[in-house]
């Protein structure tokens, strides 16, 4: 008689995780950004890897960027629960037990930077430390329970990726990794005031002093215009260094132009104007934040392949 | 005796398990392709192995 017998009929333990439930611990969706943005920082470097060493990097960015996900999850599975977003996250649904979360955080983020160092240097695996301990201490940790402006200083952790990506090549830091490293910055704020609009009571039953929570929702709005005007030189900038062209410039100028409209419409509106159309503007900026990202990146790519065929560059 | 239907837990520890084995083998596996670049490539790999070479004794003031 095997142990299979003691099985049969018996309800799955409410800790048997699956390896999905493991792999969900890993936010695959912000992963699938991160490895887009630092593989494009690693392709437009002036200096090429070896293609295993590029994958090495981007894989092991990916997984420490995945690691800081864990423990994000580790230490907000309380506030998870409650907000409707991510109340079915493996931890706060009960497939994985916090514990096991800052198991998996902790064990991929040493992993994750060591192999970074021995696949490329050591400056870019001090950074993707660095971006891992601020996005876990100093962002889940710290800032995010205590200050409004917790979205604009942890919007750092995303912003990191472009900039390890091009260290992994280089070794050093230069103005084009910063100024990638300023557009997702930047960027951040505008994108997630603009889901705290429409997502309102999240973060109010939550308790996280979201700008919406703690000055109001006028003030978000006024905050969302700022922040996006303030996104333009950053943007402008990127696409007239090395690494842009006049193609980067012009869908620069393009997706800054829409993106201002967007903020602009929204600073102009009131909650009753909003109600009214259930967020539809506010929800389009959001979704249209997404694609200025992604376009911005795919950018300096195309700008890349241009230049790679004596097209494009400056 | 025959054997019972699997239980869905055993399934789930199943899928669990493969995709550890294949994570670790994908891992090892990368470990190697860096090494074989790295290899290749004749990035700086000189350790200690017992032996005096050139490079391990100090120079005297004055040599070139």
């Amino acid at each position: 008689m095997s142990d299979i017998g003691a099985y049969q009929g018996a309800t799955p333990a409410p800790h048997e995780a699956g390896f999905g439930d493991y792999v969900q611990l890993l936010k695959p969706r912000v992963m699938s950004l991160v490895v887009f943005t630092a593989l494009v920082g690693l392709l437009v470097a002036p200096v090429a890897l070896h293609p295993v060493e590029a994958f090495a990097a981007i894989l092991f960015i990916a997984l420490g960027a995945g690691a800081s996900g864990a423990l994000n999850m580790w230490w907000d599975a309380d506030i998870d629960r409650v907000m409707k977003r991510t109340a079915r996250r493996p931890v706060p649904a009960g497939k994985v037990e916090a514990s096991e979360a800052l198991a998996v955080g902790l064990a991929l983020s040493g992993i994750s930077v060591v192999m970074l160092w021995l696949a490329t240097n050591w400056v870019a695996a001090a950074l993707l430390a660095f971006t891992i301990f601020f996005y876990a201490v100093v962002y889940s940790m710290w800032l995010k329970r205590s200050t409004p402006q917790n979205i604009v200083i942890g919007g750092a952790a995303g912003a990191f990726p472009p900039m390890i990506g091009w260290v992994a090549a280089t070794g050093s830091v230069s103005v084009e990794a910063f100024l990638m490293f300023a557009l997702i910055f930047m960027w951040t704020p505008p994108h997630f005031w603009a889901l705290a609009l429409f997502m309102k009571e999240d973060y109010h039953t939550a308790g996280v002093p979201m700008l919406t929570v703690t000055h109001g929702r006028k003030a978000t709005r006024a905050h969302i215009l700022v922040y996006t005007l303030l996104l333009v030189p950053v943007a402008l900038g990127a696409a007239v260094t090395s690494i842009g062209g006049p193609l980067t410039l012009a869908v620069a100028v393009a997706l800054n132009l829409w993106f201002v409209v967007g903020a602009f419409r929204i600073w102009r509106r009131d909650e009753v104007m909003a109600e009214a159309d259930k967020y539809a503007v506010e929800k389009a900026f959001f979704r249209f934040s997404l694609l200025y990202l992604f376009l911005h990146f795919a950018a300096f790519l195309v700008e890349l392949a241009l230049k790679v065929a004596g097209l494009g560059g400056w | 005796m025959a054997f019972r239907p699997e239980h869905e837990l055993h399934k789930r520890r199943f899928g669990r398990n493969l995709g550890l084995g294949l994570t670790l083998a994908a891992f090892v596996a990368l470990v190697f392709a860096l090494t074989v670049v790295k290899v290749q490539r004749g990035d700086p790999m000189e350790a200690y192995d017992h032996v005096v070479r050139p490079g391990s004794v100090p120079k005297e003031e004055g040599s070139p």
